[in-house]
C-alpha cells in the first residue's frame, strides 16, 4: 500500500489539479451562456490559482503564498457580493441572464 | 507749489462713471444713471476749471505750468527705458481739457434729452463716459505711450458709439470701417514711437524737447521720418487725406456722438498730437510742408464734396474734415497756436451745428435728407436762431468765433513766402466753399416752404436747448480773446510763433478779403437756393460729369475698394484662406483625423459588445503568452535551440 502511494503527494499533482481546475474555469467562462455559471467559472479559476499558491507556499516554506490566498479570498468574497448584485440588477432590467444578449455596449 | 491738483482724478471720474453705468446701469432707475453720467464729466470739468482759475490768479494759487504728476507705481522700467503713468498739465493740455470736458459736459446734458427714449440709455452713457476717460488721458499724457493708450481708447469708444445701433447693418459696418482705417494711422503712430525710442531713448515729451533744444542743428533725416509717421497717425485720427473716408460714415452714430467725438474732440486729437510733438516738426521743414499740403488739400477736397451732399449730417461731416484740414494747414505753417485756436472755436460752433442738426432730426422724426426739409424756422425758432449763429461762425463772419481763428490761420499761411501764398489761396477758396455749403444747408433746412409733410413733430426738450444756447454763446464770443493773447498764452507749450499786431494793416486787409469771400458764398447760396430754387438742378444737369463726381465723393470709396480692399480680400480668400488655411492647415488636420478615423473603423470590429468574445480574446492572449515562454523551454529539452527576436 505504501509502495503504490508515495509518502507525500508530489508537487506536480497539486499543480496538475490546479491547471485542470483553471482550464475548466476558462472553458466554462467561454462556453456557458448563463451569467451565473460564468460567474461561478470565475470563482473556479480563482480557487485554482489559490491551490497553486498554497502548493508553492508549502513547497518553498514561504508564508507569502498563503497570505496571497487570503487576499484572493477576500477579493473573491467582495466580488461575489458585487457580482451577484449586478446579476440581480441585470435580471430585473432585461429579464434574461443569457450572456450573449447582454450587449448594450455594442456599437 | 501749493495744493496738488490731483490731475489723475480728471480721467478717473469718467471711468468710474463708465464702470458704474456699464455694470449696473441696466437695472437701475433712469434718474440714477443720468445723475452718475452727468456728475462724472461735471466733476472733471470742475477740476480743470479749478486748475485754470488758480492759474489765472483767481482763487488760491495752484502752482505754475507745466505741472506734472507721476503715478508712484512704475509702469515700464527696463534698463534706461522709463515709461511712467505721468500726467502733465501745461497751457496746451489746459485749453484742450477745457474744451473736452466743457463741451463734453454740454453734450452729455444734450444726450439726456436726445437719447431719452432709447433702450440702450445706460449703455450709451457708459460709452460716453468711457470716451471722456480716454480722451482726458490722451490730453494729459506726459509721454507718447500713455497718449497712445488714450489714442486707442478713444478709437474704441468711437467704434462702440458709431455702432451704437448695431442692429442696423450700416452702423455696424461704419464702426468697423472707422476702426480699421484708424488702425492704419495707428500703425504710423506706433512706428513713429519706436523711432523716437531708438533715437531719443525716451518717450517723454519734455525730454524729447530738451534733447532737441540741445541740438538746434539737428534737422531732417530721421526726424522727418518720425514726423511723417506721426502725421500718418494724426491723419487717421483727424480724418485727413488719404484716411478721411471713415468720418462721413461715422455719422451712423447718434447725433450727440457725432458732435462730441466726430466733430469737437476726438477728431482733433491728431491736431493736438502734432502740437504736442511740434518740436519734432519744427526740426523738419519737409514734414511741415507735408502737413500743410495735406491740410490744405483735405480742406479743399472735403469742401467740394460737401457742396452737393443731401444728408444734413454728412454735410457737417465733410465740413468737419475740411475744418480739420484748416487746422493741419495751421500746424503746417508752424502756427500751432492758431491751429489750437481754430480747434477750440471749431469745437464750439461745430458741436453747436451738430446739436442743432440733431434737434432738427429729432423734431422731424428721424429725417436727415435736406431736400425733404425746408421751412423749419417756424417750427423750430430757437434751433433756427442758434444754427444761424453756427453758420455765421463757421463761415467766418465778424465778430463770430470762426472769423478770428480762420483768419489767424490764413494770415499765418500768407506770411510763409510763395508756397504760403498758394496755401492761403487754397484756404480762401475753401472759405468760399464753406460759406456756400453752410448757407445751402441753412436755406434748405430752415427757409423756403416745407418740401414734405413731417407727420410727427416733437417739441425740443430744454435739456437739448440749453447746451445749444450755451454753445451758441461760445460760438459768438469764443474768438474775442484774440489770437495775439491766445498765442502768447500758449507760447510756452505750443511754439513761440508770435502773433504781433500788424502795423502794415496786412492782417486787416486779409481778413476783409476772407469776410468778402464768405459774403460771396452766402450770396451764391442765396441765389441758388432762395431766389431760384430750380437753378441747382439745372446746374447739376449742365455739368453732369462734375456733379456726379462730387455726388459720388470723387469715387474714393470705390477706388479704395478696387485698389486696397479687393486685393486684400483676394489675398485673404485665396492665398491665406484657401491655400494656407484650407489646404495646409485644414488638410493637415484632416489627414491626422482621417488616419485616426480609419484606424478606429478597423478596430471597431473588435468591440462586438459580446462578453464571451472578449473573454476568448483574453484567453487567446494568455495562451499566446504561455506558449511564448514555454515553447523555447520545451523545444530546448528536445535539443532544438530557438530564440524569439529580441529575447
Amino acid at each position: 500500500m505504501s509502495s503504490f502511494f508515495p509518502q507525500e503527494v508530489p508537487l506536480s499533482w497539486y499543480l496538475l489539479l490546479s491547471a485542470a481546475l483553471f482550464s475548466l474555469g476558462v472553458l466554462g467562462f467561454l462556453i456557458k451562456r448563463n451569467l451565473i455559471t460564468v460567474f461561478m467559472s470565475i470563482e473556479l479559476m480563482l480557487n485554482a490559482v489559490n491551490l497553486s499558491f498554497v502548493t508553492f507556499a508549502h513547497q518553498w516554506h514561504a508564508v507569502k503564498g498563503q497570505i496571497f490566498v487570503f487576499f484572493v479570498m477576500m477579493v473573491a468574497a467582495a466580488e461575489a457580493a458585487v457580482g451577484l448584485a449586478i446579476i440581480i440588477a441585470v435580471f430585473r432590467a432585461r429579464a434574461t441572464l443569457a450572456v450573449d444578449r447582454i450587449d448594450l455596449m455594442k456599437l | 507749489m501749493n495744493t496738488p491738483l490731483h490731475l489723475w482724478l480728471i480721467p478717473l471720474l469718467p471711468f468710474v462713471g463708465f464702470l458704474f453705468n456699464g455694470l449696473f446701469g441696466r437695472g437701475l432707475p433712469k434718474w440714477m444713471v443720468t445723475t452718475v453720467a452727468l456728475l462724472a464729466p461735471l466733476a472733471a470739468f470742475g477740476l480743470v476749471l479749478n486748475a485754470a482759475l488758480g492759474l489765472f490768479g483767481i482763487g488760491p494759487a495752484r502752482g505754475s505750468l507745466p505741472y506734472a504728476e507721476t503715478c508712484p507705481i512704475p509702469w515700464i522700467n527696463i534698463g534706461t527705458l522709463n515709461v511712467d503713468f505721468s500726467f502733465v498739465l501745461d497751457q496746451l493740455s489746459l485749453v484742450m481739457l477745457l474744451v473736452v470736458t466743457g463741451v463734453g459736459f454740454l453734450i452729455h446734458i444734450y444726450s439726456v434729452g436726445y437719447m431719452a427714449l432709447d433702450k440702450g440709455y445706460a449703455r450709451y452713457f457708459s460709452y460716453l463716459n468711457l470716451f471722456l476717460f480716454f480722451m482726458t488721458t490722451l490730453v494729459l499724457a506726459g509721454n507718447a505711450l500713455l497718449m497712445f493708450i488714450g489714442w486707442e481708447g478713444v478709437g474704441l469708444a468711437s467704434y462702440l458709439l458709431i455702432g451704437f445701433w448695431f442692429q442696423k447693418n450700416s452702423a455696424a459696418e461704419a464702426g468697423k470701417k472707422a476702426f480699421i482705417v484708424n488702425r492704419i494711422g495707428d500703425f504710423g503712430f506706433l512706428i513713429g514711437m519706436f523711432l523716437l525710442l531708438a533715437n531719443f531713448g525716451t518717450l517723454t515729451f519734455g525730454e524729447i524737447a530738451t534733447k532737441l533744444a540741445a541740438n538746434p542743428g539737428w534737422t531732417g533725416g530721421v526726424l522727418t521720418v518720425i514726423a511723417l509717421c506721426l502725421l500718418l497717425g494724426a491723419a487717421g485720427k483727424s480724418a485727413q487725406l488719404p484716411l478721411y473716408i471713415w468720418l462721413p460714415d461715422a455719422m451712423e452714430g447718434p447725433t450727440p456722438v457725432s458732435a462730441l467725438i466726430h466733430a469737437a474732440t476726438m477728431v482733433t486729437a491728431g491736431v493736438y498730437m502734432i502740437a504736442r510733438t511740434h518740436v519734432l516738426f519744427d526740426h523738419s521743414p519737409v514734414a511741415l510742408s507735408v502737413v500743410a499740403t495735406v491740410g490744405a488739400a483735405t480742406a479743399l477736397f472735403a469742401a467740394t464734396i460737401g457742396l452737393v451732399q443731401t444728408d444734413i449730417k454728412r454735410v457737417l461731416a465733410y465740413s468737419t474734415i475740411s475744418q480739420l484740414g484748416y487746422m493741419f494747414l495751421g500746424c503746417g505753417v508752424a502756427a500751432y497756436s492758431a491751429a489750437i485756436f481754430h480747434l477750440m472755436t471749431h469745437a464750439f460752433f461745430k458741436a453747436l451745428l451738430f446739436l442743432a442738426a440733431g434737434s432738427v432730426i429729432h423734431a422731424v422724426g428721424g429725417e436727415q435728407n435736406l431736400l425733404k426739409m425746408g421751412g423749419l424756422w417756424k417750427k423750430l425758432p430757437v434751433t433756427f436762431a442758434m444754427t444761424t449763429v453756427g453758420v455765421l461762425a463757421i463761415a467766418g463772419f465778424y465778430p463770430f468765433a470762426g472769423f478770428y481763428s480762420k483768419d489767424a490761420i490764413l494770415y499765418a499761411a500768407f506770411q510763409q513766402g510763395n508756397s504760403g501764398k498758394v496755401l492761403w489761396f487754397v484756404g480762401l477758396l475753401t472759405a468760399l466753399l464753406t460759406s456756400f455749403y453752410m448757407f445751402r444747408l441753412w436755406y434748405l433746412a430752415f427757409l423756403g416752404k416745407p418740401r414734405s409733410e413731417s407727420g410727427s413733430h416733437h417739441p425740443t426738450p430744454w435739456s437739448m436747448l440749453v447746451p445749444i444756447v450755451i454753445l451758441a454763446l461760445l460760438s459768438i464770443s469764443g474768438g474775442w480773446i484774440g489770437i495775439e493773447r491766445f498765442a502768447a498764452f500758449l507760447a510756452p507749450a505750443a511754439g513761440a510763433r508770435a502773433f504781433v499786431p500788424d502795423s502794415s494793416r496786412l492782417e486787416l486787409n486779409l481778413s476783409i478779403v476772407t469776410v468778402a469771400v464768405a459774403l460771396v458764398g452766402w450770396f451764391v447760396a442765396d441765389l441758388l437756393y432762395r431766389q431760384k430754387p430750380t437753378r441747382p438742378a439745372q446746374l447739376a444737369a449742365a455739368v453732369p460729369a462734375g456733379y456726379k463726381l462730387l455726388a459720388n465723393k470723387y469715387y474714393v470709396d470705390e477706388i479704395y475698394g478696387v485698389t486696397v480692399v479687393k486685393p486684400l480680400m483676394a489675398i485673404s480668400t485665396y492665398i491665406l484662406g484657401w491655400f494656407v488655411d484650407k489646404a495646409i492647415l485644414g488638410g493637415g488636420a484632416w489627414l491626422l483625423g482621417g488616419i485616426a478615423t480609419f484606424a478606429g473603423a478597423l478596430l471597431q470590429r473588435w468591440q462586438s459588445g459580446n462578453i464571451r468574445s472578449y473573454a476568448a480574446w483574453l484567453a487567446a492572449g494568455a495562451a499566446a503568452l504561455l506558449l511564448f515562454f514555454t515553447v523555447p523551454a520545451l523545444l530546448g529539452s528536445l535539443g532544438i535551440d530557438i530564440h524569439w527576436a529580441g529575447f
